[in-house]
């Protein structure tokens, strides 16, 4: 894959080890995501899918090995400071302020870049979620399912992200709120922000990623166009649910 | 009966159930309710005091209920933001108290004092905010921040510590003694309101509190930093994803608590003048008490919080204790005060205004 | 750091340690400053020129000063301490750079002195800060002129910094025997009355002679050196081997182990049978007063320590045993005078202290930890100023209390002394700690540290909630009247103010520097902290804010206690563990920061 030809990596890890006190978490990890692309990180339970993106965000510090956010060591920056750097991440479950509305959601997502004009950014993110506009001025828990995964997204977007981390974001939805959120993952994609996917879910990551990772008790084990690792076949049975006959 | 069955034994939270403990708790409800009815009624009967007295004990409570509910901010906001009683605000407040004593004895003896005393207090005023917001987060700094994902009961605990060295700290360095806050002459008259004469100093302590509540609420609520505050309160992990430095937000949450209870020192002296290192504890408490009787967490909450508790620790007394003839009913208002901290806890743990934040997280 | 440069795809795997960093001399300086604030203080409040008449060594060593810079010491050593070894970095070793850590944390420390002087040399402060007063300057200055003394304590503070990080560099058997050298110097030079009282029990007075400047003086520096060495000696002869001792007994089959704490029971019976006949009356008396502690904290240590719920009101038990002793006994109680045998009135004082203990108990039992500890301190409070009342007056005497409680009488044995008091005390308090420990491994107390760890799975599991809260909150009463009943007859009378909020803090410490959960914790925290305090005269008036810190180091740096119970060790150190590697979304720098904490161990 990494052919070289797209220029630098917007965001990359090379050698990354983890431990977590005496345990080894993520062994030689090594992931590079380019501009524009929508790459998925697969793996099942406590394969270190979290804790990959929690080293992307600085949570965690490798103990070997290092972060790159475009081109550059990242390793000593803190989480505000990658964050103000393009690194923003959907939380799993959409973690929105439900205490607060949804206009004070959208604005904390735009916390750091308060000196800015967010007109633009609102049109933008109406275009895209007409719903969202309506809803305004209403608190933030009282949307439904679905209205708070565009909100959530929106919120992501205010931030301008270079990079948009997703962890897990079919985890607790409803089959029909799923497909609906896939959607409007594909639909930011393709209006040109790069996005990286931690999924379980992985028929439904690979139909809209580019290319893909599988993560395996903390070593990348496949890495592939998402069209290959649909092909493959130790893949089809490990992880899309193909059982050998 | 072996202990070692896997399966409940019976649902979690019978709630339903009526159990010995749910008719004790009923009897105690039951019995306080007619403690508190069967006084009131002995002692409005009586006329033991006229209307007026009753007007003047009630603008009195709510004066010094004012002052606790500036105390209780402090309490409800470290609450919103990191789920844990800070018991050493009290103290914050006293030592505010105390800068505000120092400086306003300091500039008594000054022509200011005399001359313009609105510059004089607010003088005061900032001193004692200063003072205390630094204390704040000065603890929060040494005390709390290690302390963020420890068991629930040890920061607590940390803080009743801090308690201890601050009020034993300033024993040591100002002396155990009691301090008398200096007179302010334009305070000591009474102000004409709708008819009835109030006390200057009381009215004083009203209306900064109101203001001071208000440009609180606007800040909280309007501002990019209240915001954040809300933020952080509400899912500190996903404000942080945000780019919030949660950290410098707490320090924040406990600098505005702290100047709060500075604010609340200040007015302490104009209407309390006598002030001792042990000052904060009672006030503390009862600070504490209307944090939770309004919510806690809830700015609006501390508001109405502290206003009724400073009523019913005012009226109470007078109202209920007189009704069974006690003698010297005044040394038991502290009572009152507990009973209602109790009370309040064991019936209304969410409180007036509870955002059910004290259900959650147990 | 580890040989990445640039994102290079085709970079050899290799995985190797990190060298550990080094001293952090930012992070020694910030110590300093903290280390100097906290030197400020002792000044200010007075601690060194309280001290500063006890000589601890005659004629060098006066404790004022020395507290000053002990702490310049301790700061020293903690700007020094090697950072803690972390997964996938190597062992941190300490060298010189430890020690300029040390002595620059010192240094700073004894700036903030300087200043301290130089601001009390310029103004009179003492109309807002009492206690810095003209003597307080010349004991810090030394006599010297201002510069000069700045210089000196600066240099001073500078080199207890170096010792304290110096500390790091020594060899572990080196160490293991100068800090209980030290330490033991220290305590002979602390507690001369009791060291003397002790030879003179023991008829060995010519001790006290050769060690001491006379009968009640301070220690010779011939004394210091005495001891210094022969304890020394015996560490370095013992070279560790206390640990091996350990093992031995752990290794021991059953029957013989059993034997062994049987014959070890009986050594501790017979010393403490012979104690207050040496000590004398004055000891005696404060060794009852902490068994009365060491009662109450052996009770609250079930409540908080088993079942996790922090009683702040607890010494409303203390009071309702205290009192209903002293109505029982007394024949100068207002309302009722049965004038029993204290014998007899001890089962109604039980079942006085359960009735309490279920009135507070039942109201909070679906209540959350930190709530509950406010309600008990309601009560606690309520109990006191109603005990105080003038309404409740012709119960229970108002301010002026219940006098003439005559003393304990057991069969023909009348009890008058303190030393005579010892034994009933001792007595309960060793049935209370075998009731402890019983109670532990039993039915009852495995529901408690179930309920303590998680409530709802533990109810889930079948235990009783309801009931295990409630025997706990009765069982702790109990004990606690026991305390009360035995305190009255003691002192002779009951006061409303001897039951202030303080009794139940002090017991809270008592139970939290020992070890929560931990009998012999509590043990060891009784005699600590009820004892020291009482024998050093002194001290007494800055106990509180002595326990004050105490409370916060220890919660910042050793929750478990100094003899923490295994389970409860284990369950404080499993949150350290997520703490440090995982769930630090506060941390200004990434997780495995040498910065960090404690060793993820």
């Amino acid at each position: 894959m990494n052919d070289g030809s797209r220029g630098t990596p917007i965001l990359s890890l090379r050698g990354v080890n983890t431990h977590y006190g005496p345990a080894h978490i993520l062994k030689d990890v090594d992931i590079d995501i380019y501009p524009g692309e929508m790459v998925c990180l697969l793996g099942g339970n406590a394969s270190g899918k979290t804790t990959t993106l929690k080293t992307m965000l600085g949570y965690v510090k490798p103990s070997s090995g290092a972060v790159f956010l475009e081109g550059e060591n990242v390793n000593d920056w803190t989480t505000a400071r990658r964050v103000g750097h393009g690194l923003t991440m959907v939380p799993e479950n959409r973690r929105l302020f439900k205490r607060m509305t949804v206009r004070e959601n959208l604005e904390i997502g735009a916390y750091l870049r308060h000196r800015e004009n967010h007109g633009a950014d609102y049109d933008r993110i109406f275009e895209m979620f007409p719903r969202v506009k309506e809803r305004l001025t209403q608190r933030a828990g009282t949307l439904s399912g679905g209205e708070q995964q565009m909100v959530a997204m929106g919120r992501a977007l205010m931030a301008h992200p270079k990079v948009l981390l997703m962890d897990e974001p079919s985890m607790g939805l409803a089959p029909l709120l799923v497909a609906q959120n896939f959607e409007i993952i594909d639909q930011i994609n393709e209006a040109g922000t790069t996005v990286f996917m931690v999924e379980q879910n992985a028929n439904m990551a690979l139909s809209i990623a580019d290319r893909g990772y599988v993560l395996q008790t903390g070593r990348i084990v496949l890495n592939d166009t998402s069209q290959g690792l649909l092909a493959n076949p130790q893949m089809r049975q490990a992880y899309l649910g193909e059982l050998e006959n | 009966m072996s202990e070692a069955i896997s399966v409940p034994a019976r649902p979690i939270r019978s709630a339903s159930r009526v159990t010995p403990v749910t008719i004790f708790l009923w009897g105690l409800r039951i019995a306080a309710l007619a403690v508190i009815l069967y006084g009131s009624y002995q002692s409005i009967s009586s006329g033991r005091l006229s209307g007026a007295q009753w007007r003047d004990l009630l603008i009195f409570g709510t004066s010094t209920g004012s002052v606790f509910a500036l105390i209780a901010l402090g309490y409800t906001m470290v609450y919103g933001v990191l789920r844990f009683i800070n018991f050493a605000h009290g103290e914050v407040f006293m030592v505010g108290a105390m800068m505000a004593f120092y400086v306003a004895n300091g500039l008594a003896a000054t022509s200011l004092w005399i001359a313009s005393p609105f510059v004089s207090l607010l003088i005061v005023f900032i001193a004692a905010m200063t003072t205390s917001a630094s204390l704040a987060v000065l603890l929060e700094r040494i005390a709390y921040r290690p302390l963020r994902n420890a068991p629930r009961l040890i920061p607590l605990i940390t803080s009743i510590g801090a308690s201890f060295t601050i009020q034993y700290l300033v024993s040591g360095l100002v002396g155990p003694s009691t301090k008398d806050f200096p007179r302010m002459e334009p305070l000591r008259g009474t102000i004409n309101v709708a008819g009835s004469l109030i006390p200057t100093s009381r009215v004083v302590v009203i209306v900064v509190t109101v203001i001071v509540m208000i440009a609180l609420y606007l800040f909280v609520e309007r501002t990019r930093t209240g915001k954040s505050m809300r933020a952080v309160s509400e899912d500190q992990e996903t404000a942080a994803l945000m780019g919030i430095d949660v950290n410098r937000t707490i320090v924040t949450v406990f600098a505005v608590g702290g100047a709060m209870a500075g604010v609340a020192g200040a007015l302490w002296g104009l209407v309390f003048p006598s002030l001792n290192y042990f000052s904060g504890f009672l006030p503390g408490i009862k600070a504490f008490t209307a944090a939770v009787l309004g919510g806690i967490g809830n700015i609006l909450g501390a508001m109405l919080g502290g206003v009724s508790l400073g009523v019913v620790e005012s009226i109470g007394p007078s109202l209920v204790l007189a009704g069974y003839d006690i003698p010297a009913f005044s040394q038991l208002k502290d009572v009152v005060a507990y009973a209602a901290l109790v009370m309040v806890l064991i019936f209304r743990p969410t409180g007036i205004l509870g955002e059910r934040l004290s259900r959650d997280r147990t | 750091m580890a040989q990445v440069t640039a994102p290079s795809p085709a970079r050899p795997v290799e995985v190797e340690l990190r060298p550990a960093p080094p001293v952090d001399l930012g992070r020694a300086a910030r110590l300093g400053l903290i280390g100097g604030v906290a030197m400020v203080l002792v000044a200010a409040t007075g601690i060194v020129g309280t001290f500063q008449t006890r000589l601890l060594i005659d004629p060098i060593l006066p404790l004022g000063l020395l507290f000053l810079y002990l702490l310049a010491f301790a700061f020293g050593w903690m700007a020094g301490k090697p950072p803690a070894a972390l997964e996938g970095f190597a062992p941190a070793r300490a060298n010189s750079r430890n020690l300029v850590a040390g002595a620059l944390a010192g240094a700073l420390g004894g700036l903030c002195v300087g200043v301290l002087a130089a601001l009390m040399s310029t103004f009179d402060l003492r109309g807002v800060f009492v206690q810095l007063s003209p003597q307080l300057l010349e004991i810090l200055t030394f006599g010297l002129p201002l510069g000069a003394a700045i210089i000196a304590i600066v240099a001073i503070s500078a080199v207890a910094g170096a010792i304290g990080a110096g500390v790091h560099l020594l060899p572990i058997r080196l160490k293991r025997s100068l800090l209980p050298a030290l330490v033991w110097v220290m305590m002979f030079a602390l507690f001369t009355d009791l060291v003397g009282q002790l030879f003179a029990g023991l008829s060995a007075e010519f001790l006290t002679d050769f060690l001491f400047t006379g009968r009640g003086g301070a220690l010779t520096i011939v004394g210091a050196i005495t001891v210094f060495i022969v304890v020394f000696v015996a560490y370095w002869l013992l070279g560790g081997r206390e640990t091996t001792l350990r093992g031995r007994i752990e290794a021991m089959p059953r029957g013989q182990r059993t034997r062994f704490s049987l014959i070890a029971a009986a050594v501790i019976l017979i010393i403490l049978w012979f104690v207050p006949k040496v000590m004398g009356p004055f000891v005696s008396q404060v060794l009852d007063t902490a068994g009365i502690y060491l009662l109450m904290a052996l009770g609250l240590n079930i409540v908080v320590g088993y079942a996790g719920m922090l009683d702040l009101g607890y010494v409303a038990f203390f009071a309702v045993g205290a009192y209903t002793g002293a109505i029982l006994t007394s024949p100068q109680s207002p309302a009722f005078t049965p004038q029993l045998l204290l014998i007899v009135a001890i089962p109604f004082v039980m079942i006085a202290a359960a009735l309490a203990g279920l009135m507070v108990a039942t109201p909070v039992i679906r209540m959350r930890g930190d709530y509950l500890a406010i309600v008990t301190l309601g009560f606690g409070e309520i109990a006191r100023i109603l005990f105080n009342s003038e309404w409740l007056a012709p119960i229970f005497g108002g301010a002026q209390g219940i006098t003439n409680i005559p003393d304990l009488r057991i069969g023909p044995l009348q009890l008058s002394t303190p030393q005579d008091y010892f034994y009933p005390i001792f007595l309960v308090v060793l049935i209370a700690a075998y009731v402890t420990y019983a109670l532990q491994n039993s039915r009852w107390g495995r529901a408690w540290m179930a309920m303590r760890e998680d409530e709802s799975v533990a109810e889930a599991m079948g235990v009783n909630v309801v009931t295990a809260k409630l025997s706990a909150f009765v069982v702790g009463a109990v004990l606690a009247s026991f305390g009360g009943a035995l305190f009255g007859a003691q002192i002779g009378s009951v006061f409303p103010h001897s039951f202030d909020i303080v009794v139940s803090v002090t017991v809270l410490v008592i139970i939290i520097v020992g070890g929560m959960g931990s009998v012999p914790g509590v043990a060891l925290g009784a005699l600590v902290l009820i004892v020291l305090p009482n024998l050093l005269r002194e001290f007494s008036q800055y106990q509180f804010l002595f326990y004050g810190v105490l409370l916060i180091v220890m919660m910042l740096t050793k929750p478990e206690g100094f003899i923490p119970s295994k389970r409860r060790a284990q369950e404080l150190h499993a949150d350290e563990l997520s703490q440090d590697a995982w769930l630090d979304i506060y941390g200004d720098k990434p997780t495995t920061d040498a910065t960090t904490t404690e060793p993820p161990r």
